[in-house]
């Protein structure tokens, strides 16, 4: 061994020079290796646009449609239905939509492009629990004040048929509501918006 | 200056956990011999291997489904769907044949430089265990594609069980879980392939470590080091593993990845050796592929069984010649360890040895013919001659006195040098120049010229003289 | 070393020259980069081959991400009517019937260039002649008694064939007896498209990866340097 006339600065700089450069590269290597956990492309297939044929829906029906695996309604309101959602604003802990999540097109007080038709992501803005379709007034169970909704049977969450969320319930904001645009007046195309479509 | 957080949080885990100690103990203050060359890189390159196959085979064990029906699709499911799929299943797949050369190189360097031999027997026995676990993790991986070749390479495997005597139908029954290769093998093979032989192969190489460092390593001139030692008690010829070897070991990391990423950018399968071409077809019960050969890997041990003709003897003759190896430090009783000092029969009964494994492994890809079983019964008896003629051949050797000190390795630069010097000799001797009378036609270019044109004879007499030096090192 | 190759390399001639039997195989000529060519065997693909063999590890999107086609077009031009951008390359034939008619099913083609090779593939088209009596009609000079009855023989024509001698012996020459559609340089180039397509098929990732194969290349190569100027620096001590 010999450790004299040792250009230490020479030895510094190169360590450091391969150690970034095998930093880099591990970088490099970790992109696809996380990568490959992100959705494949089945799952993009998967979650591409759903189309909704509504032509026989009758008033007051809800149908229930899959798109990137997960539930959507589609419901059409009856026009008591609508009247009584406009009744609802002071109970409700955003009634306009300020804090919740909808397309532009979607964001009123109904919540939907057309009054009747009424389209959400069935999930609880809670925990993602599906809330179940309760329309019935008034039932034993949820007491004189329910005036149809969607009740969230996992932590208690109370939701208008406009996917609004009651104030005093675990769920923070309103249901969401998914992009989606008429083909034509019968036919919906879910997971696309009119926006998108025109850009 | 006051100690930081940071440093006084690192000393905390220090006082409890000893990564030190561990790292003194086996690294910045573990000796290894000063004079490892080329043949010593495998060992951490088998390490490499063994991490990148770990790694690709927990990202390829997300996405693909042990089950016969849906096996062959989700692997092609990874090699199209999954984002970066394909890099990782080339990556697990070329490693599996990348493993299988580094370990035979590695091998080879323990038989050639005697690293096998005392005191370092257990490091070979432990040695070999990894390698039997590693044919078996290889044999079962190669099940789960589902490919034709995998459907019928596993029936021919595990029928070799039913050749054994009263037990052998039952056995590989209860092996296949099934009247044939199914649903139900393919589920175990996983089970086994994912995590099974991986925890066991894990265990062995620490304990192949921990044996290595406890008596030391070997060196190509098979000189133990820790029997000269410095008034500090540090092996004269030794040298921190920590940071002389790391820096060395990192080098060869960089020549591997090359041709790793070659393989894997531009040849993932490399002729139909690494992946075979059969194998892009789905298993199919009803239909056997009209050339069925195992994974270039196996086709040494598989030639040996094709080549007896007898089904249980086949497989007795293929089990010992994997099993001889255990046996190789009692068979040798040479006491010099390195081929550089060993006599000449070691190493022509070596070479023989080499020939014998390259040309069974070659004839093993290849269908049967009369005059191929002949060639792989006589390089069959060459392979066992190798190991079972070993205790008669070797007890006679004329070795070489052995050198109490390691000899310096010389480096690429000085290779180059002498090269350099002997270069314009050799092509003096080789050609020789002869005027040229060319009639040109102009009275200006009258004068004559030289050319140079190979000579038959100086080549003969490089050739001649290198054939004997060759044989010269072997005697 | 010297006796060692000699002896390995006059075992690889002496079997080579066992192994190497049946017909001559026409080279395909492979280039994945010419995407107009993708583009005609995609179209010759689902016009001829689709009918009968699907190729289901293969989207639509990906073909036409891979080719540089817009979407729309490839819906409109390429893909059969009614088939959604996502979709899988599937076939329409029911296995049930398949196995009826031709007594076996249809394999799936997406890996068929992986395990048949393209020259194979490109000498197969072509090697199909007329014989009275089989269960087609036809018969193939690559794969005797095949199932698959001629796809292309309103292009290509009916061919013949004609047992030749030479002094090297007998081969089957291939006489074309009545011309198809196309001429025959239309049809090779035809048929060559169709097995350019199908190697694409077999695995669309190619030349993505031959692409990133150079970066990780020289990235290693830089890599490589460095670690040598360092070891060589550290073993100053050592020598």
């Amino acid at each position: 061994m010999n450790n004299k006339g040792v250009d230490k600065s020479k030895r510094q700089f190169l360590t450091t020079a391969l150690t970034v450069v095998g930093a880099v590269g591990t970088g490099y290597l970790a992109v696809p290796f996380l990568a490959q956990m992100q959705p494949s492309v089945k799952a993009m297939a998967a979650g591409a646009p759903v189309e909704v044929d509504i032509s026989k829906m009758e008033a007051g029906q809800l149908i229930r449609v899959a798109w990137r695996g997960k539930p959507v309604w589609v419901l059409n309101r009856t026009p008591e239905v609508l009247a009584t959602l406009k009744t609802l604003d002071n109970e409700l802990r955003d009634p306009l939509s300020n804090e919740s999540e909808q397309p532009d097109s979607s964001k009123n007080p109904v919540r939907s492009i057309k009054p009747e038709i009424f389209i959400a992501v069935g999930l609880c803005t809670h925990l993602g629990c599906s809330p179940t379709f309760r329309p019935e007034i008034a039932p034993n169970d949820l007491g004189e004040k329910w005036k149809g909704g969607f009740f969230c049977p996992c932590h208690g969450s109370w939701f208008d048929l406009a996917g609004r969320v009651y104030r005093g319930v675990p769920a923070p904001t309103n249901l969401v509501i998914p992009p989606y645009r008429y083909v034509t007046d019968t036919l919906i195309i879910i997971g696309e918006s009119a926006e998108e479509k025109a850009a | 200056m006051k100690p930081t957080r940071l440093t006084e949080c690192g000393n905390w885990i220090l006082d409890r956990f000893p990564v030190t100690k561990f790292w003194n103990d086996h690294m910045a203050h573990y000796y290894a011999p000063k004079n490892f060359n080329f043949w010593y890189f495998f060992g951490s390159l088998a390490l490499l291997v063994l991490v990148n196959q770990i790694l690709t085979g927990i990202l390829l064990t997300m996405n693909y489904k042990p089950d016969a029906k849906l096996a062959f699709d989700s692997v092609e499911y990874i090699m199209r769907d999954v984002p970066w799929g394909w890099l990782v299943r080339y990556m697990h797949s070329t490693g599996s044949s990348a493993f299988f050369i580094v370990i035979y190189l590695h091998m080879f360097r323990g038989i050639m430089y005697g690293s096998f031999k005392h005191p370092r027997e257990l490091i070979w026995i432990f040695g070999m265990l990894i390698f039997l676990a590693l044919m078996a993790e290889a044999f079962m991986g190669y099940l789960l594609p589902w490919g034709q070749m995998s459907y019928w390479g596993a029936q021919v495997i595990i029928s070799l069980f039913s050749a054994i005597p009263v037990i052998g139908d039952d056995l590989s029954l209860w092996i296949r879980g099934d009247y044939v290769i199914a649903d139900a093998t393919l589920n175990r093979f996983f089970a086994f392939h994912v995590i099974a032989v991986p925890l066991v192969l894990i265990m062995l190489v620490f304990m192949h470590l921990v044996a290595l460092h406890e008596v030391g390593s070997n060196n190509p001139d098979g000189v133990e080091i820790k029997e000269s030692k410095d008034p500090w008690g540090h092996p004269v010829d030794g040298i921190p593993f920590h940071p002389y070897y790391t820096v060395k070991d990192i080098v060869g990391v960089g020549v591997f990845l090359l041709f790793f990423a070659t393989v894997i950018f531009y040849m993932p399968e490399v002729g139909g050796y690494f992946l075979e071409h059969a194998n892009f077809i789905p298993a199919d019960p009803m239909k056997t592929p009209e050339h069925i050969a195992p994974v270039w890997y196996f086709t040494p041990f598989y030639s040996i069984l094709r080549a007896i003709p007898d089904k249980f003897a086949g497989v007795i003759a293929m089990g010992s010649s994997i099993f001889v190896l255990f046996l190789l430090p009692w068979l040798d009783r040479c006491n010099v360890k390195s081929i550089r000092y060993r006599g000449g029969i070691f190493k022509k009964a070596l070479l023989l040895f080499v020939v014998s494994f390259v040309v069974l492994g070659y004839l093993g890809t290849q269908p049967v013919t009369p005059v191929a079983t002949i060639m792989a019964r006589i390089f069959t008896a060459i392979y066992f001659g190798f190991f079972l003629l070993m205790p008669i051949y070797t007890r006679w050797e004329k070795t070489k006195p052995v050198p109490k000190s390691v000899t310096p390795v010389p480096s690429i630069e000085e290779h180059l040098h002498s090269l350099e010097e002997q270069l314009p000799a050799l092509i003096e001797e080789i050609t020789e120049l002869k005027p040229v009378t060319a009639e040109i036609g102009h009275p200006a270019f009258k004068s004559s010229f030289f050319s140079r044109r190979p000579n038959p004879e100086g080549m003969y007499n490089v050739i001649s003289r290198l054939a004997k030096k060759a044989k010269g090192s072997l005697d | 070393m010297k006796n060692l190759t000699a002896l390995l390399l006059l075992l690889t001639l002496s079997f080579g020259v066992v192994a190497s039997e049946g017909i001559e195989l026409k080279e395909a000529n492979i280039d994945l980069s010419d995407s107009d060519s993708l583009q005609r065997g995609a179209q010759h693909f689902v016009t001829y081959c689709l009918g009968c063999h699907s190729a289901k590890h293969m989207r639509y999107l990906r073909i036409a991400l891979d080719l540089g086609v817009d979407q729309k077009k490839m819906l409109k031009e390429i893909a059969p009517e009614g088939a959604s951008i996502y979709d899988q390359l599937h076939s329409a034939m029911n296995k049930h019937d398949a196995e009826k008619w031709f007594g076996t099913q249809p394999p799936d083609l997406s890996l068929i260039a992986r395990s048949r090779g393209a020259d194979w593939l490109y000498t197969y088209l072509k090697s199909y002649y007329i014989e009275p009596g089989s269960p087609t009609g036809v018969n193939n000079l690559v794969f005797e008694d095949t199932a698959m009855p001629n796809p292309l023989w309103q292009l290509q024509g009916e061919q013949h064939a004609e047992p030749r001698k030479t002094i090297w012996g007998e081969y089957t020459k291939l006489v074309l007896e009545e011309p198809g559609t196309l001429s025959e340089r239309e049809f090779d180039r035809f048929v060559n498209d169709l097995v350019n397509f199908l190697v694409y098929v077999g695995e669309p990732v190619q030349l993505e990866r031959e692409r990133i194969g150079k970066y990780v290349i020289f990235f290693l190569l830089m890599f490589t340097v460095i670690a040598y100027m360092l070891k060589k620096e550290y073993w100053k001590d050592v020598h």
